[in-house]
């Protein structure tokens, strides 16, 4: 810029100007893109239930009648949290259950330290396209807990895969993954997401 | 935007140009200071190329660590958790302090000379993104010494191990690696400001020389790209820091959608990295097949597609992380559908080549085996992006020989090539020839004893970024490691070219090449600090 003497200068300069203010609008515009992928991933993965993300909220039963022509295996899993002294322990690790029929599973939470702390069960279900079709009349996993020293404690899971369940799927398995918590944070943004399902 | 100057003699060697100062006393500052402030295009692009150069050998020396210990099986150099920082920051300093500066620094010389423009559009912008660059590196090479050691989470940094399990040092990572983000930012917005703005009279967009098409471009993925890297480090930042959970499943988070983050980044980036060389190619081989470029317009759209394409592809590097089936196969086609344009590059290169009057000077040399191995690179990537086959490839070294394939001897043997090239315009001395060429076959011969047993391993199933290895993988890992102790020395052997070319040499006439058309050649050897000064004119020649 600073050799040219020439009468070009200012219309350079504007040019120049105009350029740089375009490409900062665009840096700023992709900055906030990422940001705002956050949320769009977790609507696109609820919605296509792809990545094993299940709506994290309470659903009413459908009475759509059993279908007696087929089982499916689901499968429980549990899993502990490095950092956390809980066990989360299924009464029975499978069930063979028919699309559309409730069923009911116990969870036993037992903090096995000497001191009170708070933990949450995080859901996942494979194959993921399965999460659809799984609801969940109540779970322990709509919030958190809380257990005193030694304490145990026993949770129901209710239930029902709905009848639309893709013929090919024969066996659903659900990971509950035991993590502390620890800062205010996390309970309020799980309760967040319990709110906008209450009507369903 | 700076202070107007008098018009300067064209050899006075230390005239720092235009910072403030320098305007005040009408004496540029010497010495350091010199470097400090200088505003001039082509020092700067001096100084990032010799930074460049300096991170390229450092990365260089993690490389050796690597190969040394990986020479025979077992634990016999450095313990894991070292090995684990040699490979995260071998490949951190590559690519963000070796061969992305390597370009911007070719960019910085070359683009005004090609466009026939006095300097870059924001001289002083210009000198803050290259000083923000050393001071970015050697904070990250400085996490080496901090207690818990240095970055150990690979390149990619994926969370939850570059977060939850992550040394405590990676706030000060985080923080280098947002300064050379800027860095690049900065240099990619003036980048895009000298082309669209300072062409010389009479220059359209279709008359450009194919390296200022392809910096173009990649400034424009830059800018698209460089702010989500931006966002990544950001939250994990915060996610270390500040108790949030965006990549925590604890909180509601997901450590996959890091992924989908990265290499939506990630995939951009690995073009960034790689247009330019394929403009630096673009120019070499019709100057040495004394032809012009077979399809110059098809070469813009190419890397246009290429461009373009790059933001569809991301998910390829994530095939086994439990994606859909529809998303596979989304990914899988569109990748394999880069090759396309990628295609037309390398025909028209071979196009350009048929019946020319090919002559083989060094920069030839450079950019023949560019093509050649390139495209290597290219069929392996191919054969990565096949899905099904990707299951058994994944985080093996045949995915390693893959990208260093199209980056060593692709991106960095361009630098190469384009120094060669350029080197008479900067220096006004030829490189020495007999040095050069035992450079040039040092080094493909090194390249392809490192790099192509690496296919076979990984095919037979030996795992990335791990210190110790199966018995039966003994000998490939032998010949792979001679033939980086190879390569590793035979770059000694470029610095000694080029210090011997910058103090003196065959002196280069004004077109050091005789069949090189473009404007830089209708400056004297060496270019002199103020070029252009008035602006050329411009007769467009028929691409």
């Amino acid at each position: 810029m600073s050799h040219r003497d020439h009468g070009a200068t200012d219309s350079h300069k504007l040019g120049v100007r105009r350029t740089v203010v375009r490409s900062v609008a665009a840096l700023i515009g992709m900055f906030a893109f990422a940001f705002a992928l956050v949320p769009l991933y977790d609507v696109f993965c609820q919605v296509t239930g792809i990545n094993g993300k299940v709506d994290n909220t309470a659903q009413a039963i459908i009475h759509e009648g059993v279908d007696d022509s087929r089982y499916v295996t689901v499968q429980f899993i549990t899993r502990g949290s490095s950092g956390l002294p809980w066990r989360l322990e299924v009464e029975t690790r499978q069930v063979r259950v028919h699309p559309g029929q409730t069923s009911e599973i116990n969870f036993t939470f037992r903090n096995q330290s000497a001191e009170a702390s708070r933990a949450r069960a995080v859901p996942s279900v494979s194959p993921s396209r399965a999460s659809r079709h799984l609801r969940k009349v109540s779970c322990f996993c709509f919030d958190e807990q809380h257990l005193e020293a030694g304490e145990r404690l026993e949770l129901p899971l209710v239930f029902q895969l709905a009848r639309d369940l893709p013929p090919d799927v024969n066996t659903v398995t659900l990971v509950y993954t035991l993590y502390p918590v620890t800062d205010a944070r996390a309970p309020r943004r799980a309760q967040v997401t319990a709110g906008k399902g209450d009507e369903a | 935007m700076a202070p107007k100057l008098p018009p300067q003699p064209p050899l006075e060697h230390s005239s720092a140009a235009t910072a403030g100062g320098a305007a005040a006393h009408h004496a540029p500052p010497r010495g350091m200071l010199r470097w400090l402030l200088t505003t001039n295009h082509k020092e700067i692009g001096s100084l990032y190329l010799i930074f460049s150069l300096i991170m390229f050998f450092i990365g260089g020396i993690f490389a050796m660590v690597v190969r040394a210990e990986l020479f025979q099986p077992g634990l016999q150099l450095v313990n894991p958790d070292f090995f684990n920082q040699m490979t995260t920051m071998h490949g951190l300093i590559m690519v963000f302090g070796a061969v992305m500066p390597g370009f911007v620094g070719l960019a910085n010389w070359m683009v005004p000379l090609q466009i026939g423009a006095p300097d870059m559009a924001l001289p002083r912008l210009n000198n803050f993104s290259f000083w923000l660059l050393p001071i970015a590196f050697l904070l990250l090479l400085s996490t080496l010494l901090m207690p818990g050691g240095g970055p150990d989470f690979g390149w990619t940094f994926y969370a939850p191990l570059s977060t939850t399990y992550a040394p405590p040092s990676t706030t000060f990572f985080i923080l280098s690696l947002h300064m050379a983000g800027i860095s690049s930012i900065l240099g990619a917005i003036n980048i895009i400001a000298t082309i669209l703005n300072l062409r010389a009279p009479g220059m359209r967009l279709m008359d450009m020389p194919l390296f200022v098409w392809t910096w173009l471009i990649t400034a424009f993925l830059l800018i698209a790209v460089m702010p989500v890297l931006a966002g990544v480090i950001t939250m994990m930042l915060m996610d270390i820091n500040f108790g949030t959970s965006f990549f925590n499943a604890a909180g509601g988070g997901d450590p996959v959608l890091f992924q989908h983050l990265f290499w939506f980044f990630g995939h951009p980036e690995v073009y960034i990295m790689i247009l330019p060389a394929f403009g630096i190619v673009s120019a070499i081989i019709p100057t040495f097949a004394r032809k012009p470029l077979f399809g110059y317009a098809s070469m813009v759209y190419a890397t246009a597609s290429i461009a373009l394409l790059s933001f569809l592809v991301w998910a390829h590097h994530m095939f086994a992380v439990g994606l859909p089936l529809v998303a596979e196969l989304f990914f899988m086609y569109t990748t394999m559908l880069i090759a396309v344009p990628t295609g037309v590059k390398v025909f028209n290169w071979i196009t350009t080549l048929f019946r020319g009057s090919i002559s083989f000077e060094p920069p030839m040399l450079f950019a023949l085996a560019f093509v050649v191995l390139f495209t290597i690179g290219g069929f392996s990537g191919l054969m990565l992006a096949i899905a099904p086959a990707d299951f058994q490839y994944h985080d093996t070294y045949f995915v390693v020989a893959h990208f260093h394939y199209v980056l060593v001897p692709g991106a960095v043997f361009a630098i190469m090539a384009g120094v060669y090239y350029w080197l008479p315009k900067w220096t006004g001395h030829y490189p020495n020839v007999r040095l050069s060429q035992w450079h040039f076959w040092l080094s493909v011969i090194g390249v392809n004893l490192t790099f192509f047993p690496m296919h076979f391993s990984g095919l037979a199933g030996m795992p990335r970024r791990i210190p110790d290895y199966a018995l039966q993988f003994a000998d490939f890992n032998l010949v792979s490691s001679l033939g980086a102790f190879l390569f590793g020395a035979s770059q000694l052997v470029f610095v000694a070219v080029v210090v011997l070319c910058v103090r003196g040499g065959e002196k280069a006439p004004a077109k050091a090449w005789d069949g090189a058309e473009d404007l830089e050649w209708s400056v004297p050897s060496p270019a002199p600090l103020h070029t252009f000064d008035t602006p050329p004119t411009f007769s467009p020649h028929v691409h």
